[in-house]
């Protein structure tokens, strides 16, 4: 299954189950979804609940909020988060933070979609990766799937989850595919949003990863195999709440750790990854923490800068030699 | 005068106009005129110059309006004395509004608004002491004291709060009528904000998608004229709201008689739930305080401004001559309840003062609906690492 009929596969599922469940964004509906994730859902539900909107981020994003207010559970499909900074405030001030400020009154179950991070040779405006801004604010849940399970599963949840779910897909993602087992393919089949997965188990070193570098570390996993170093790689599926647990009792087996992001490395998840390893398994480190992510640059156009401004397979396996103190 | 007498008279004036004066009339009806003519814009009519009350209605208007003005005054007591912290907005002068539009929709309606909010929480069916405590910060209060006095709501009642941002009530306000929509319900939602609101972006493409979608929802503008300290014609190139975009329908109203608003609220819910798409209303109001507790109110406008509109304007003053003329009430009938009205708001600020502050607990409480076997931290995360309940 690939990644995109995973995605809406889900929505369509959800959608069927739940009359309260609806769906809004730019081209979602006639236009079968930028990135076709939408495709079939207006013929088969209908324009009352699959929602072509105008280019008006601000707006609709509030309409979203609004509506999710009074308990409908709104899809909102941003074409990219890039443009979900034109929405942003309602996406902080107006659903994350309502739960609490309302004493636990209304509630917000709002799921906002969309592609995050690096396409290619899109440039600077449509290249960013938002995993740490939304990953730090409380109130929301920040998801990053990698596979066709993680989008099925994860977007599942996030639909029923009665909080807001920012829900973070990456576009070179979504013509992959990935054998699912039949019980991914159950409608009621969903992921904890909270939970990392071991992609692949390993003894020498941990890597951790989320979305698109997930593949990127398993990749480098077969090339450290090769020079006998056995990599444990780790799918985070959930920026926000960030699985603690998994991730140090990882590296508390193999006492080093490569942290890999494609964002922007000052304050990244990958700063979180750390700081969380070294407060709660400091002596269990035998080398010190490795990080790997995007340049700290704006995304440059001309594709050999933007393959240099982006995390590569030899960048994952050069530090996770480092790590293991087998090279310079 | 007499009840009838004015009554017949009004009739006869009003003969050629609306709708309600042509319907049958309870005995003790007593028919108010709108003296300020409604400015219309994409209407070819408009909403009634005369509405009809009854004494009930008129009591009952009388007392909410004097417990919001005794509630803005204690709360300006109350931050003066430090018990109410951070920011305070209050809505005294603009009484009519809040209690006009109540009088013409159900608690089945949904309202939405920004900070100036605690006599809109009172129109709600909110209850002073909850506003009071919430106001201090106290567990009693409406939103657990976690929200304090921009951030009061009653979702029991279809009151969505209550915001801090600046214009973003369009848009929410345009999502709770969609919503209403799609469940097929038969109410308006009303989406507030204020005349420095009114040039924000985002309102602009709330009402795009409102008129689109034929979405039952009124924007209604409360126009108190000065925008913090900005005053409406140095902030906007036109100062008029109500006939903002050539494709909504809108009404200019006099904010200061509650039954105008009261009959262009009726007005907009009929236009709404006629499947006509939103409408537009703009009330002609006026704060007396500055804009928020900081705000002496006097650097951007004149005293003697202030003063005029007190004197000729008041919209509790005229509401009580009106009854008075009606022998609704006699004077000596006012000042009693005047002071039940008074004694029952000091009391709610004496019991909200010894209302317990929320416990320690409440820290991380409702950050999620959701939330079971999430961890979070405080400032220590050493020391303090909780477990969500």
């Amino acid at each position: 299954m690939t990644v995109r009929d995973a995605l809406n596969s889900a929505i369509d599922e959800e959608m069927a189950a739940d009359p309260k469940v609806f769906v809004m964004g730019e081209e979602v509906g006639e236009y079968q979804g930028a990135y076709k994730v939408t495709k079939g859902l207006l013929q088969k539900y209908g324009p009352d609940r699959v929602l072509d909107t105008p280019i008006t981020e601000a707006g609709f994003t509030g309409i979203g909020v609004g509506a999710a207010f009074q308990g409908l559970k709104p899809i909102v499909e941003f074409m990219t988060f890039n443009f979900a900074m034109q929405a942003i405030d309602h996406i902080i001030n107006s659903a994350a933070k309502t739960y609490y400020m309302s004493g636990g009154q209304i509630s917000v179950p709002i799921v906002f979609r969309g592609p995050n991070g690096a396409a290619a040779g899109v440039g600077a405006q449509h290249s960013q990766c938002f995993a740490a801004w939304y990953g730090s604010c409380p109130g929301l849940k920040v998801v990053t799937p990698y596979s066709a399970e993680d989008a099925r599963g994860l977007l599942k949840a996030a639909i029923r989850d009665p909080d807001p779910v920012v829900f973070l897909e990456n576009e070179l993602l979504y013509g992959e595919n990935f054998p699912v087992s039949s019980q991914v393919r159950d409608p009621n089949f969903t992921l904890p949003i909270g939970k990392a997965k071991v992609e692949r188990e390993g003894t020498d070193v941990t890597i951790t990863a989320f979305s698109k570098m997930v593949g990127f570390a398993l990749k480098a996993a077969d090339e450290l195999a090769k020079d006998g170093i056995k990599a444990e790689v780790i799918n985070l599926r959930s920026i926000r709440p960030l699985d603690r647990e998994t991730i140090n009792a990882s590296v508390r087996k193999t006492y080093r750790l490569v942290a890999v992001e494609e964002g922007w490395p000052q304050h990244g998840v990958c700063a979180e990854v750390c700081a969380s390893v070294q407060e709660e398994s400091f002596d269990y480190l035998d080398a010190p923490i490795e990080r790997i992510s995007g340049a700290d640059i704006p995304m440059p156009y001309a594709a050999n800068l933007e393959r240099l401004a982006l995390p590569q397979i030899e960048d994952i396996v050069r530090a996770a030699k480092r790590a293991c103190y087998r090279s310079k | 005068m007499t009840r009838s007498t004015v009554g017949s008279l009004a009739r006869r004036l009003f003969a050629s106009q609306p709708r309600q004066a042509a319907a049958a009339q309870a005995p003790d009806a007593i028919n108010v005129e709108i003296p300020v003519p409604f400015q219309l814009h994409l209407l070819q009519e408009g909403p009634a110059r005369e509405s009809v009350t009854s004494r009930e209605e008129l009591v009952k208007m009388y007392r909410d309006m004097f417990r919001i003005r005794r509630m803005e005054i204690t709360a300006d007591k109350l931050f003066k004395s430090q018990l109410v912290r951070g920011f305070c907005h209050l809505y005294d002068g603009q009484e009519a509004v809040t209690i006009g539009m109540e009088a013409a929709l159900t608690y089945e309606d949904t309202v939405i608004t920004a900070y100036r909010d605690h006599a809109t929480f009172l129109g709600r069916g909110g209850t002073v002491h909850e506003c009071f405590a919430e106001l201090m910060g106290r567990s009693t209060g409406c939103a657990r004291g976690k929200g304090g006095s921009m951030h009061l709501y009653k979702p029991s009642n279809n009151f969505y709060g209550g915001w801090g941002i600046v214009g973003t009530t369009g848009p929410l306000g345009a999502g709770l009528a969609f919503a209403n929509k799609y469940e097929k319900k038969n109410n308006v939602a009303m989406a507030i904000y204020g005349d420095g609101a009114g040039n924000q972006g985002q309102l602009f493409e709330a009402k795009n998608m409102a008129g689109l979608w034929d979405l039952p929802l009124i924007f209604l503008v409360e126009n108190n004229h000065y925008g913090m300290g900005t005053a409406e014609w140095r902030a906007s190139k036109k100062t008029t709201f109500y006939d903002r975009v050539s494709y909504i329908p809108g009404i200019k109203v006099d904010g200061m008689d509650a039954f105008a608003v009261k009959e262009a609220t009726r007005f907009a819910k009929e236009h709404c739930l006629s499947g006509k798409g939103p409408i537009v209303l703009e009330a002609d109001t006026y704060r007396y305080h500055g804009h928020s507790m900081s705000d002496p109110g006097s650097t951007y406008r004149t005293r003697n401004e202030i003063q005029g509109v007190r004197q000729e304007r008041d919209p509790i003053e005229r509401i009580k001559k009106l009854m008075i003329k009606e022998n609704v009430m006699r004077e000596e009938e006012f000042k009693a309840v005047d002071k039940e009205i008074k004694q029952e708001v000091d009391d709610a600020a004496a019991k909200a003062k010894d209302d317990p502050n929320p416990g320690e607990e409440e820290l991380f409480m409702n950050i999620y609906k959701n939330d079971s076997g999430l961890k979070t931290y405080g400032c220590d995360r050493n020391m303090v690492r909780v477990q969500l309940p």
